[in-house]
């Protein structure tokens, strides 16, 4: 009965130790601070100097409030169609062989590796009149470039692989057989996917949709060749705030900052919040 | 035989399984293939000798030479972040780790013009410490030092988040044998933690490297545009799209798009090397979150 604490004392033993925990933990703590803390503090500190009503008339120039509608707006619409197409492109992936599907699935990272002002103007390039899908698309009557839409066809190719990479390793994990006793006890395979995969998949979606919404409402690069940048009608709140930056209104800028930091930072809490409520509901998988 | 029946059904052969494939690929296709191919098609519209010509412009190597440059100190910056960070994460318990990881990634949160605008809240002539620099003279705002922190900061996490799960996986036990053997500290690190994580090290790298020398929002708010001093790549591509000078923004972009590749295909090598590599960022979180919840 001696033995297990005698393990105990030598796994505490063990823990003192390896050395270098003030150190790495030190240098992490500085080094964030200084890189990240402090300077977005500053934003927000810089925002208090503007007092409230200042701020609160800056935030609801019509101007403002309509490049907020088009970030946001065309975030959810961009991250819905990634949670659709993300899904069918993970689950060709995980489940299905075919040739080249090695080939596939690294070029799914592309967005991630590609510069986006390379992508903006590649996706320009494109859809403009005279581009190779824009000429047919005019043709049908569909303007894309220099339109929301346009913003709308940058954010989708952003935000792809946030969704498919978020749900692979869950598709991979989950376990065939499940389905199949589904299948084998009278599930249509429409009935297994609603009843049994969908609801396994939920929270990786969540967390997809959650981090493609994130990206595409910040980004600029990609977005400001293609988006016409029209003001109230195709300016994305990144460019309003390099607008006002441009015409020395820092705190203009600050301001439309602010707004923008507390919704993304608000939305990515409340998506953490729900996702910790549907694990704990179906059970720690 | 029903279960070898529901098997086929539920893997979809036939109908249901070619569909979900071809939209499946229809859509990379059109939305990921498409946009790199018109990048080298574009570049190469007015021939192979405008293209070489736009390459060799002084203001392009300029260009070129400042994007090597800021990456090769924002990554060894991150490199030594990330192998700090990862080291008290994984190799320690202490209360806030969580919330410590979830600070950690707060750059991904953050728009790259935000970014930007804080350091021209911090150094700009109107900032905090814009006296102060101006009183010595020292330019960080539409100056190199501005793009190199701007840089920084969006590449802030990419290798910490790389790092701390594939030290968690590797554990302590190498470090506490050879510790106990009469190792150093530091020998430790060199010879048994370094060793041990150096695939997902390069990983970490890789993808750090690629988005330093591809970033385009942050650099852009804080470099002033200035010709041949503070344009790096995705800026040259910028400026000379918007003087309609397109087959030299596209030959400039493909240099950015052929680099895209390389990681690609570096980023395929080490997952074919460690496999775990794959899905590891994703896995960092719910890790820590299922060891303190």
């Amino acid at each position: 009965m001696a033995k297990p604490e005698a393990l105990e004392l030598s796994t505490h033993r063990a823990r003192r130790v390896i050395p270098g925990f003030g150190l790495t933990l030190g240098y992490t703590m500085v080094y964030l601070s200084l890189l990240v803390l402090i300077p977005l503090s500053a934003v927000f500190i810089r925002s208090l100097g503007l007092g409230w009503g200042h701020f609160w008339e800056v935030v609801t120039a019509p101007r403002v409030m309509a490049s907020l509608r088009l970030s946001f707006g065309a975030s959810l619409i961009a991250a819905l169609i990634n949670v659709i197409f993300g899904l069918i492109v993970a689950w060709v992936l995980v489940r299905y062989t075919f040739p080249f599907r090695r080939l596939v699935d690294a070029i799914v990272d592309l967005p991630f590796a590609l510069p986006t002002a390379v992508a903006g103007i590649a996706l320009t390039a494109l859809y403009a009149p005279n581009g190779w899908l824009g000429f047919w698309l005019a043709k049908a009557g569909i303007t894309v470039a220099f339109t929301p839409l346009g913003i709308v066809v940058a954010l989708t190719f952003i935000g792809l692989p946030f969704v498919v990479r978020t749900l692979q390793p869950v598709l991979e994990d989950l376990d065939k057989e499940v389905e199949q006793a589904a299948a084998t006890l009278g599930a249509s395979p429409a009935q297994a996917f609603a009843r049994v995969i969908l609801p396994a998949l939920w929270p990786a979606l969540l967390t997809g949709f959650a981090l493609a919404f994130a990206r595409a409402v910040g980004e600029y690069g990609s977005v400001i060749f293609i988006a016409g940048n029209m003001p109230m009608k195709s300016e994305i709140a990144p460019l309003l705030i390099v607008t006002k930056l441009e015409q020395y209104d820092y705190a203009g800028a600050t301001a439309i900052a602010v707004v923008m930091l507390v919704l993304s930072f608000g939305l990515m809490l409340g998506i953490n919040a729900l996702q910790h409520w549907t694990l704990s509901r179906h059970g720690r998988r | 035989m029903a279960a070898a029946e529901a098997r086929a059904s539920m893997d979809g052969f036939g109908a249901g399984r070619l569909l979900l494939i071809t939209v499946a690929l229809l859509f990379l296709g059109l939305f990921l293939v498409l946009p790199l191919l018109a990048v080298f098609v574009q570049a190469l519209a007015k021939g192979a000798g405008a293209y070489v010509a736009a390459i060799q412009d002084p203001m392009a190597w300029s260009a070129v030479k400042l994007t090597l440059g800021v990456a090769a100190i924002a990554v060894p910056v991150n490199l030594v972040f990330g192998v700090a960070a990862a080291w008290a994460i994984a190799k320690f318990e202490f209360r806030g780790k969580s919330t410590l990881i979830t600070l950690i990634d707060l750059p991904f949160a953050v728009s790259p013009v935000i970014a930007g605008l804080m350091f021209i809240l911090l150094f700009g002539s109107h900032g905090w410490f814009g006296d102060y620099l101006r009183e010595y003279h020292i330019r960080v705002v539409f100056a190199v030092p501005g793009i190199v922190l701007a840089t920084v900061f969006v590449t802030f996490p990419f290798i910490a988040r790389e790092l701390i799960p594939v030290m968690q996986a590797q554990g302590k036990d190498d470090e506490e044998t050879a510790l106990s053997l009469g190792a150093s500290g530091w020998q430790t690190f060199w010879r048994v933690t370094l060793p041990n994580i150096r695939w997902g090290l390069m990983y970490g790298v890789l993808l750090c490297n690629a988005r330093a020398m591809g970033e385009f929002g942050a650099v852009s708010v804080v470099s002033g545009h200035i010709r041949g001093l503070t344009n790096t790549m995705p800026l040259h591509v910028e400026i000379l799209y918007n003087e309609y000078n397109y087959a030299a923004a596209f030959a400039v972009a493909s240099l950015l798009a052929l680099l895209a590749l390389l990681t690609l295909a570096g980023k395929g090598f080490l997952e074919w090397r460690q496999p775990e590599l794959r899905h590891a960022a994703h896995q960092a979180r719910d890790r820590t979150r299922r060891e303190n919840p």
